[in-house]
This record gives C-alpha cells, sequence and structure tokens, in this order.
C-alpha cells in the first residue's frame, strides 16, 4: 500500500493516470458519446467547413462532418492500434530477450546483433518501407510497427535476464531441478515484470505518434475512417481558413500521447527509485 | 586515444554489416516477386527479366548479396522508376539539405536545452521548473507533423513572417554547389542575399524539427546538473565562496553535459526519422522527402537505397557522438 501512497503523490503521473483513463472510456463509449455519431461515415456537404460554434464545438470538416464526433470516433481506432502493437511487439521482443539473457553464447550473440541492427535504424522509416512493401493498408501498418517495436523489449529484457540470472533464487531453483523454461517464465519473467510494464506504457505513447504519422502519410488508415493522423493530412487543403480542422485531432493525440508519457514516467520512478531524485 | 577511436570505428562493422543485411533482405523476403516490385507497374516482361538478372534474382541467394554489396560499393543504386535519373545521384544531391536541416535543429536544441536544462535544475521545484518539465514533456508528446502544420498555418499563412515551404524563394538563383549546402555555399560566396533567403526557409523546419530534441536534451541537462549539484567539491567551491555564477555555469555544467551529449547521439536517429515528415510538410528537398515520395509511389529502388543512406549516416554520427563524449570523459578510453 506504500506504494500506492507514494503513486498518489505524484502528480503529473495522477494527471497522466487520469488523461488515459478518460481517453480509454471515450474510446470504448465513444459512439454513444459523440453528439453525431454517424459522422464518421455520412456527410452533409451544406454544412462543410463550418468554424467552431455551441452546434458543432470543433466545427465541421469538409464533407461538413462534426469534428468533435470524430476526434471522439477516432480514439478506438487510436487505442486499438496501440495495444496491438505494443502487444505484439512485447509477445516477440520477451521471449527473445529471456532467451538471449539466460543462454548466452551464440544464440545470445545472434539475437542481440540483430536487436542492435533494427535499433540502428529510425523505426519510422523501417516501418513506412515495410508497411509499402506489404501493400499499404492499416493492417499493413500494426504489422510493420510491431515488427519494428520488439527490439525495444528484446533489449530491456536481455538486461533484466542477465541481472537476475546470478540472484541467489535462480541458483537455490537449479540446486532443487527445475527445467530452464520454468525458472525462465514462471521466476524471471514476474521479476523483470514491472521495467516491461513501463516500457510498454511509454511504448503505448510512442505508438500513437508514429502510427499518425502513418496515417498522415497516407500508410495506414483509409478514408473515411475517422484516424486523427489521416484527418490533419486532408486537412491541409483546406488551410489557413479551417484551422479547427487540423488543429483539434492534433491536440487529441497530443493529451493521449502525454497521458500515457506522464503516467509511463509516474510508474518507472516507482519501479527504480534511484531516478526519483532526477526529476 | 587513438586505441578507443579505432575500438570504436572496428565495433560498427557489425552494425553496419547488418544494416546491408536488412536493407538487402527487405525487399527480396516481403514481396512475392522483387523482380517485379523493383521494376514497377509498367514495366515490361523483357525489362523484369532484365533486373531479374541484374540483381541475380534467378541465382543463388550468396551470389545475390556479393552482387548487392557491389552495387552498393560502387553506389550503384541504379535508376528511379519514375524521374528515370540515376538514385545515387539523386542522393549526393540531396543528403546536403538534410544534414543541413537537422544540423540545424540539432544545434538549436542544443544551443536552447543545455541552459534551459541548467535553468531548471538551479530553480529546482519553483515555478520556472513546473513550467520548464510541462513544456519538456509536451516537446515529446506532440506530433512532429502536426506541429509542422500549425507553425505554418501561424508564422507563414497569417503572420506571413516565413516562407511557407522550399529551401529558396522563386527566382532566387541558388549559389554554385561546393559544399552541396545552400547556406554554407552562398556565405563561401558572399552572397549574402540568398544566404538570408536560404536562412529564412530553414527556420521554421528547424524549430519543428528541434522540439522533441530539445525537450530531451533540456530534461537530461536538468537531471545532471540536479545530480552534480549534489557533489562534495560544489559544496565545498560554495563554502570557499567561489562565483556561484561561474561554478554553476562552467564547472557544474562540464560535469553534467555527458548524459545529455550521449543523448544527443540517440536523438539523431529520432531527428532523421523526423526530417522524413517535416521534410515532407516543408517539401524540404533532401533524403526524407524523397524517402516518402519514394514510398507512396511505391519506388523501390529509392527506398532500398534511402534507408540505406540513412542507417549509414545514422551509424556514422554515434560513432562521432562515442567519440566527442571520450573526450569529455577520458575515462571511457582509458578502460578501452
Amino acid at each position: 500500500m506504500l506504494i500506492l501512497r507514494k503513486f498518489a503523490r505524484d502528480i503529473p503521473a495522477l494527471i497522466g493516470l487520469v488523461i488515459v483513463v478518460v481517453v480509454v472510456i471515450v474510446a470504448v463509449v465513444g459512439p454513444w458519446l459523440a453528439p453525431y455519431p454517424k459522422d464518421a461515415y455520412a456527410s452533409h456537404l451544406l454544412q462543410r467547413l463550418k468554424p467552431p460554434s455551441s452546434a458543432f464545438p470543433f466545427g465541421t470538416d469538409n464533407l461538413g462532418r462534426d469534428m468533435l464526433s470524430r476526434v471522439i470516433l477516432g480514439a478506438r481506432g487510436a487505442l486499438e492500434v496501440a495495444l496491438i502493437v505494443v502487444g505484439v511487439a512485447a509477445a516477440i521482443g520477451v521471449p527473445l530477450g529471456l532467451v538471449a539473457g539466460y543462454r548466452g553464447g551464440w544464440v545470445s550473440e545472434s539475437i542481440m546483433r540483430v536487436t542492435d541492427v533494427f535499433l540502428a535504424l529510425p523505426q519510422l522509416i523501417l516501418a513506412l518501407a515495410l508497411a509499402q512493401l506489404m501493400t499499404p493498408s492499416l493492417e499493413s501498418a500494426m504489422i510493420a510497427l510491431a515488427l519494428t517495436y520488439w527490439p525495444y523489449f528484446t533489449r530491456l529484457v536481455f538486461a533484466e535476464t542477465r541481472r537476475l540470472q546470478s540472484a541467489l533464487f535462480v541458483d537455490a531453483l537449479r540446486g532443487i531441478g527445475a527445467g530452464d523454461a520454468r525458472i525462465l517464465f514462471l521466476h524471471i519473467l514476474p521479476n523483470a515484470m514491472s521495467p516491461i510494464i513501463v516500457r510498454a506504457t511509454i511504448g503505448m505513447g510512442f505508438t500513437i505518434l508514429v502510427a499518425a504519422v502513418l496515417g498522415f502519410l497516407g500508410m495506414g488508415a483509409t478514408p473515411p475512417q475517422p484516424d486523427w493522423g489521416l484527418t490533419i493530412s486532408e486537412s491541409r487543403s483546406y488551410l489557413p481558413g479551417a484551422w479547427w480542422y487540423s488543429i483539434f485531432p492534433g491536440l487529441a493525440i497530443l493529451v493521449t500521447v502525454l497521458g500515457f508519457n506522464m503516467l509511463g514516467d509516474g510508474l518507472r520512478d516507482l519501479v527504480d527509485p534511484r531516478l526519483r531524485r532526477s526529476r | 586515444m587513438l586505441r578507443f577511436i579505432l575500438h570504436r570505428v572496428l565495433t560498427a562493422i557489425p552494425s553496419l554489416l547488418g544494416l546491408l543485411i536488412v536493407t538487402f533482405m527487405l525487399i527480396r523476403v516481403v514481396p512475392a516477386d522483387p523482380a517485379v516490385a523493383l521494376a514497377g507497374d509498367s514495366a515490361t516482361p523483357q525489362q523484369i527479366e532484365a533486373i531479374r538478372h541484374e540483381y541475380g534474382f534467378d541465382r543463388p541467394i550468396i551470389v545475390q548479396l556479393g552482387l548487392y554489396l557491389a552495387q552498393v560499393a560502387r553506389f550503384n543504386f541504379g535508376e528511379s522508376q519514375f524521374s528515370h535519373r540515376p538514385v545515387g545521384l539523386d542522393l549526393r544531391q540531396r543528403l546536403p539539405a538534410t544534414l543541413e536541416l537537422t544540423f540545424g535543429a540539432l544545434i538549436l536544441a542544443t544551443a536552447l536545452g543545455i541552459p534551459l536544462g541548467v535553468v531548471a535544475a538551479v530553480y529546482h521545484n519553483r515555478w520556472p521548473d513546473f513550467i520548464l518539465r510541462f513544456l519538456s514533456i509536451t516537446g515529446i508528446a506532440v506530433a512532429a507533423f502536426w506541429f509542422a502544420i500549425t507553425m505554418q498555418l501561424i508564422f507563414a499563412m497569417q503572420l506571413e513572417w516565413l516562407p511557407l515551404r522550399g529551401e529558396l524563394s522563386n527566382g532566387v538563383i541558388p549559389p554554385a554547389a561546393i559544399t552541396g549546402s545552400l547556406i554554407i555555399d552562398s556565405l563561401l560566396q558572399g552572397q549574402w542575399g540568398v544566404a538570408g533567403d536560404a536562412l529564412r526557409h530553414l527556420v521554421l523546419p528547424a524549430i519543428t524539427l528541434s522540439v522533441g530534441a530539445l525537450a530531451t536534451i533540456t530534461r537530461f541537462t536538468r537531471a545532471g546538473v540536479l545530480e552534480t549539484l549534489q557533489k562534495d567539491f560544489v559544496a565545498y567551491e560554495r563554502a570557499v565562496g567561489y562565483p556561484r555564477r561561474r561554478l554553476i555555469w562552467v564547472y557544474v555544467l562540464r560535469n553534467s553535459v555527458i548524459a545529455a551529449v550521449t543523448q544527443i547521439g540517440l536523438l539523431f536517429g529520432a531527428l532523421i526519422g523526423g526530417a522524413v515528415v517535416v521534410e515532407a510538410v516543408f517539401d524540404w528537398p533532401g533524403i526524407g522527402s524523397y524517402l516518402v515520395r519514394s514510398i507512396l509511389t511505391a519506388d523501390y529502388k529509392v527506398m532500398m537505397a534511402a534507408t540505406l543512406l540513412v542507417g549509414v549516416v545514422y551509424t556514422v554520427v554515434n560513432i562521432l557522438i562515442d567519440l566527442v563524449h571520450g573526450w569529455l570523459d577520458p575515462r571511457l578510453w582509458e578502460q578501452s
């Protein structure tokens, strides 16, 4: 319970938590929350490019769709993508890191070299190239993002496993004849869980950002999906007149990513109190 | 020192080789038929066969790798499917613009980030610190392409203070190429007007690109300075009445920037990744916008070559950063 009390004193982390909870709620109940839930797809050409007003607090887009509704409806897609990408990346990266850290020798060497190469290229560029080679779609974008994010988990879990491997309890387990798989997945993995959760939280925010870039460049979501990145790219033909068209989806990305980052930073401080004083 | 440099350069070789293999594998593993993918939609069967032979897709994979390495070594990446210009030439002409942009952003981020980090640390837990902390977490969370568009909206479209896009205004004749960088070339030839125009065009893209890096450098400098302030030598110098300003800005800072310098190396990757987006929004004629265009038009030869080049630049910069690191903290090269 001490840990909860510590977390409750960390105001930025609490703000982050509140933002994340709100975004998750918006993503889940979005269709009931949005004033014009049909505006994900329906168009009303008579009301195109209306500035913010009481009827349309965020204005309307080039097809007369309510921006507020589209921003709300976009939350679900953004979170889905981030969750799937981070989940798949962790599912690939964590076992590889465990094996590389536990085994040593050429197995470890080759896994870590491949990891290094992936980390030597900006993730965005690799993801863009992969997404294009797989024919552009939202699915390709997600696969490309997951295939380029796993090395971050591998490197982290590798270091943790190396550290834990020399712990007394691992020796004790070996002494009573526990198998490698048992030691790795039932004993080392749970002990490495906190940094993995921190990485995943920050990774959620990061993935939302990169996925928005893919949408913006036309390599992710396709019209008429209410994707935030895609909407900003559509808005460019209507600037500077329709400023609200690009501002609000951008703010939605900003606030969401901010929430995940602040929460992640707070969790990291809990996990690793040594970093505490540097904040 | 020499051994440290040599060691660092040698350890980069496996990464560079790995990079070559990754770009080599990308085009061979992902698409169904790499020759068709490389030749493009409008290619005739003869052209596809020619490519198949040129890249050796009909021969063992080791031979293909050999052919690929030979192509890279000769900087021969074939022709762009759309402009029909040699890709190697395009890359060479566009690289200076990207370096100008990324270094501009890096200089901006360092020149602002380090002093801001020191200020935040000196005012620890008072309002300047709170504001800077809020700004730096926001800077990391902002989507670069949206920030770019918003900057254009405010400073180019509404206020009309700065140009909207491109590298030079229409009608301005670029200087004769010496280094390839417009600003440096025009300064070398004394064309102040051209240099000014190029500089004005650089401002918005460089600011946009620097935001994330600025936030990170501020954060790490702050953390480093906070840690150094706890050290005994600081307490001692304070006790003997050493001038506070000089103590902080010279001695504390020098002992604190090492973490920030490491970050600069890591940031370079982020900056090049970010340059792709910023260049696309600002029509900046560098590698990034070239890469985006090639990806959007499925111009695979350009895509592979540009990806490789970015990886190489990234690796080289990381070596340089490590060398600076070693210069700042000589203990590092004594260990190796």
